[in-house]
């Protein structure tokens, strides 16, 4: 099947006095249409920017220096400015992180949606947008009179699920979701993801979900890319990623995270993640890997796919 | 021997001045001790809104009690003189939840360090101070070089949050009250925070409340649990039992929420529970806090809030499911555990029967 989304060599710097700092260095993923594909990474691993810089939203200092980002075949790096602000909600929306707080304080949401579509160049009568937006706040799981309110009279989870309804109230192609339950009880958590699947599996959309919880990726996506200093080191579908880890940072990362399972050591990676100004040479990883040889601290390792859908960067394998 | 803190039926109201109406009831009737003999690990859990963070405050005296007191040694926190104050300040210390905030961003990491051991004599000399310094460091796994000399900013989330813990060991402290200090931080380096925590457990005989929203890190660090919600203690009790068999609806609604990193796993949520009884109007001042999202919901439940129900010899649950089980007075919290079943049997004699450890 073709791709849906296409994300080449993408390259996204910040300039600062101090010089450019590689916050995405190189990064390539696909989605495939109506799949979920989870990246995962810590602070500073250049997930959010990715984000961004798919919609191209990313502001000075930043600035995308090279790559490809194809919705469809189409680059959108190419796109002059009107054309990508028509796009944007329509082919492809962002739920970002902590959207709930992006609400206007003094609109009803049912104006906020208007005001969306409105933008887009939709045309309805009262009533058919009447109409639309019950049922767009019925498939989100809210009350069609939640229309009426306005969002401080909402919950948070109930707020995000309305970004929810405003990201996929013109149907989009892709829906970026990045870190969309950071701020929620561990319940709404659940009820707002839930929410996320059902809508993209009714609209056969592509979910690109961005995040640093490992759990809520191991119960979320279908395929994982895991981000360290501004580069996938591993992708994978999610079973196999759980089941057999093929880089040492993803190896380490989920020998860290917490279970119900058993009372176990608790072990973190020792070290702390690389300067994104001053990366060290060779693999970014290797001031920090157990298995780190002479080779990985001068020759960057190329990701590569090891097992049919499995990539990995890293001179083990 | 009085116990080295203790909330004797604290209740704690905000709100309901003169321009607000509204109370709110953040945390109601709550008991609980912390012996100084035996050295707990115990993790308060719960939601926004649980009551879990207005508790860490009650106890380190930031805020008072509406009702009810808490006591330091036996004495009760809002009126300790001068020389017992300073005992409280260094016996018992905080790690908060955001490495960001509690610093001084004009003043290099070693004074948030240097500070305590100033205040309270600790050092007689700069290089007694300065071991002092690196001993606690390294004791959370930093190394000194890397980390003194240096401002806040220059230093990671979880490097800040390390020198909370390593300053709050430099008290040599009798009990630590950790609200939340890992949710800011990333998960490669959480497991090390909470690894230091445990450290200062095992080889300092420190106490520790570990404040959390998060079961699963509950679950590895701590040997008893208490699970509020809205203010109100629902389940307690030794956290094997109640993490890996929850009793209380909400309990178990939480433990189903966790999305655990295992894909074979199934993440249930609410499905756990399914759709919540009919609708029964409250018709006491007292009720189920839980009644309206509950499945279980009785009659009894909007009559009057459920006590604790000795379920097992090492736990209680706040739910009439549970009724046939002898019921315990908010008091005894905190017999169910092991060290303060110990301690009350001592002091009363009582004959209450269960395991003792």
């Amino acid at each position: 099947m073709t791709d849906v989304l296409r994300v080449e060599d993408l390259r996204v710097y910040y300039h600062t006095e101090a010089g450019p700092v590689k916050a995405v260095n190189g990064v390539t993923f696909s989605l495939k249409p109506g799949e979920r594909f989870g990246l995962v990474g810590e602070s500073g691993s250049g997930k959010s920017t990715i984000a961004l810089a798919l919609l191209r939203l990313i502001r000075p200092p930043g600035r995308i220096e090279g790559g490809a980002v194809y919705l469809d075949g189409l680059n959108l790096l190419t796109l002059d400015e009107e054309e990508m602000r028509r796009l944007r909600l329509a082919r492809m929306s962002l739920v970002a992180q902590g959207a709930m707080n992006s609400l206007n304080p003094v609109k009803r949401i049912r104006e906020q949606i208007y005001l969306a579509l409105r933008d887009h160049g939709v045309q309805m009568s009262r009533g058919e947008f009447d109409r639309y937006v019950a049922e767009l706040l019925q498939r989100v799981g809210l009350r069609p009179e939640v229309g009426d309110m306005f969002p401080h009279e909402l919950s948070g989870g109930m707020k995000q699920r309305v970004c929810i309804a405003i990201a996929i109230s013109l149907e989009p192609q892709v829906i970026v979701a990045d870190e969309p339950t950071s701020a929620l009880d561990v319940v709404v958590q659940w009820q707002v993801i839930d929410t996320l699947r059902r809508v993209q599996e009714e609209l056969g959309a592509s979910v690109l979900l961005i995040g640093h919880d490992m759990g809520l990726m191991a119960q979320t996506v279908d395929r994982i890319g895991v981000m360290y200093a501004g580069k996938l080191v591993e992708i994978a579908p999610t079973r196999e990623l759980f089941r057999e880890p093929l880089h040492p940072y993803t190896q380490l990362l989920i020998a860290s995270l917490p279970s119900l399972d058993g009372k176990g050591d608790l072990r973190g990676i020792p070290g702390l993640p690389p300067s994104l100004l001053n990366p060290p040479p060779g693999c970014p990883f290797h001031p920090r890997c157990p298995f780190a040889m002479e080779r990985c601290r001068t020759e960057e390792p190329k990701l590569q796919e090891i097992q049919p859908g499995h990539w990995v960067a890293c001179h083990l394998h | 021997m009085s116990a080295l803190l203790e909330a004797r039926h604290v209740t704690k109201v905000f709100g309901g001045g003169l321009l607000r109406k509204t109370q709110t009831v953040a945390l109601e009737n709550f008991s609980f001790r912390v012996s100084g003999e035996a050295p707990r690990i115990t993790a308060i859990v719960g939601e926004s809104g649980s009551g879990k963070t207005t508790l860490a405050r009650l106890l380190l005296g930031l805020v008072t009690p509406t009702k009810g007191e808490i006591l330091y040694r036996g004495k009760a926190l809002q009126k300790l003189s001068g020389e017992d104050r300073r005992a409280f300040l260094r016996d018992v210390q905080a790690v908060f939840q955001d490495p960001f905030e509690v610093y001084n961003p004009f003043y290099k990491v070693d004074h948030v360090l240097e500070l305590p051991i100033r205040n309270f004599g600790l050092a007689h000399s700069r290089r007694e101070r300065r071991a002092m310094v690196e001993e606690a460091l390294h004791a959370v796994g930093l190394r000194p070089e890397e980390t003194l000399g240096r401002y806040p900013h220059q230093l990671s989330g979880g490097q800040r949050q390390r020198i909370m813990v390593a300053r709050a060991l430099l008290l040599r402290p009798r009990l630590i009250i950790a609200d939340e200090p890992v949710s800011m931080v990333d998960a490669s380096l959480r497991a090390t925070i909470l690894g230091s925590l445990l450290k200062l457990n095992e080889e300092f005989g420190i106490s520790l409340i570990y404040i959390t929203h998060d079961l699963t890190t509950a679950f590895q660090v701590s040997q008893d649990i208490i699970v509020l919600y809205r203010g109100s203690v629902v389940e307690a009790g030794d956290v094997e039992q109640v993490v890996r068999d929850p009793q209380h609806p909400y309990t178990r609604l939480l433990v189903g929420s966790i999305p655990l990193p295992n894909p074979d796993r199934a993440w249930q949520g609410e499905r756990v529970l399914g759709r919540p009884a009919a609708e029964l109007a409250p018709i006491s001042a007292s009720y189920c806090k839980f009644h309206q999202r509950c499945p279980f919901a009785m009659p009894i439940c909007v009559q009057e809030a459920p006590p604790l129900f000795q379920t097992g010899g090492r736990r209680v649950t706040a739910c009439y499911l549970y009724r046939e089980a002898p019921a315990l007075q908010a008091e005894e919290l905190v017999t169910i555990f092991a060290d303060g079943h110990r301690q009350q049997a001592a002091a009363t004699e009582s004959t209450l029967d269960g395991e003792t450890s």
